[in-house]
């Protein structure tokens, strides 16, 4: 845990240097496009938590792993925590871009924000229920729906008539490259590190959290 | 401070702080979680007191 921690702490690091003092100003956007290094990375991470949380929900329905609820669960809140930041992130940027906080008539952002409240959700349904097996095999299910919301927030920003949000990746690559593309792929290194050394962390202490309490019941 | 600046600038200080308070909570939780296990530790009869002092025995 401490090398995974000092990994994503350097990896953060570089990707700050990178970000303020080494890749160029953006044509269009200028200074304020440095916003896309964190956004797009973090993004990415929640998708990729979200899918983590639904791998995890598929191991539990599957083989009956009493441990893999608990792993779901935290890679469902990892992916919410970092769904926060894309909204957070994306609305000041689109401030600056745009001039508005926020726009409902761009598909990729609203749908985004369907996925986020969709997990929002989850969290309703699981607290909702006693512990034991029916909460597990419910919170498994619907985090395996949700992750079917996944590839359409990721195409909508294909389909949308609208553009304003900008397509950094296409079928040919990415939009970019040089020191752009080497930031860029730092950032996504150290968000994805970053959410693997909080979702470790947080899984230990949820582990010891119910360790605890069963030895709590047995000592009562 | 040019207003992009200042915007890039509030938009990293965010994850920032995000994070750093998503750390701070898991950091009090652990500390609580100490405290349990010393509670707990507390409860446990302890071995040297409650155990028959053990006889020595000849090996060999």
């Amino acid at each position: 845990m401490p090398a995974l921690a000092a990994t994503a702490l350097v990896l953060v690091t570089t990707a700050l240097v990178l970000v303020f003092f080494v890749a160029p100003n953006d044509a269009n956007q200028g200074f304020s496009q440095r916003i896309f290094y964190f956004h797009v990375s973090i993004a990415f991470t929640a998708y990729a938590c979200f899918i983590g949380g639904a791998w995890k929900a598929f191991l539990h329905l599957w083989k009956r792993d009493p441990r893999s609820d608990l792993e779901s669960y935290v890679c469902v809140h990892q992916g919410l925590i970092f769904g926060t930041l894309v909204l957070l992130t994306g609305s000041i940027w689109a401030k600056i871009s745009w001039g508005h906080w926020w726009l409902w008539s761009e598909d990729q952002l609203v749908l985004f924000l369907v996925l986020f409240l969709f997990y929002c959700a989850y969290f309703m349904l699981r607290f909702s229920v006693d512990p034991g097996p029916q909460r597990a095999n419910l919170s498994a299910v619907y985090a395996l729906f949700g992750v079917v919301l996944i590839p359409i927030s990721f195409a909508a920003i294909r389909l949308a008539k609208g553009l304003i949000h900008p397509v950094v990746f296409t079928r040919h690559g990415p939009n970019f490259g040089g020191w752009i593309l080497v930031t860029y792929c730092i950032a996504q290194a150290a968000m994805l590190v970053l959410a693997y050394t909080l979702y470790r962390l947080e899984l230990s202490g949820k582990r010891l959290d119910g360790r605890l309490r069963d030895l709590r019941e047995v000592l009562a | 401070m040019t207003t992009a600046e200042k915007y890039v600038t509030a938009a990293y200080c965010v994850v920032f702080a995000v994070v750093l308070a998503y750390v701070l909570i898991m950091a009090l939780k652990l500390q609580r979680l100490e405290r349990e296990v010393d509670e707990l530790a507390e409860r446990v009869p302890d071995e040297d007191t409650e155990e028959a002092p053990r006889e020595a025995a000849r090996v060999g």
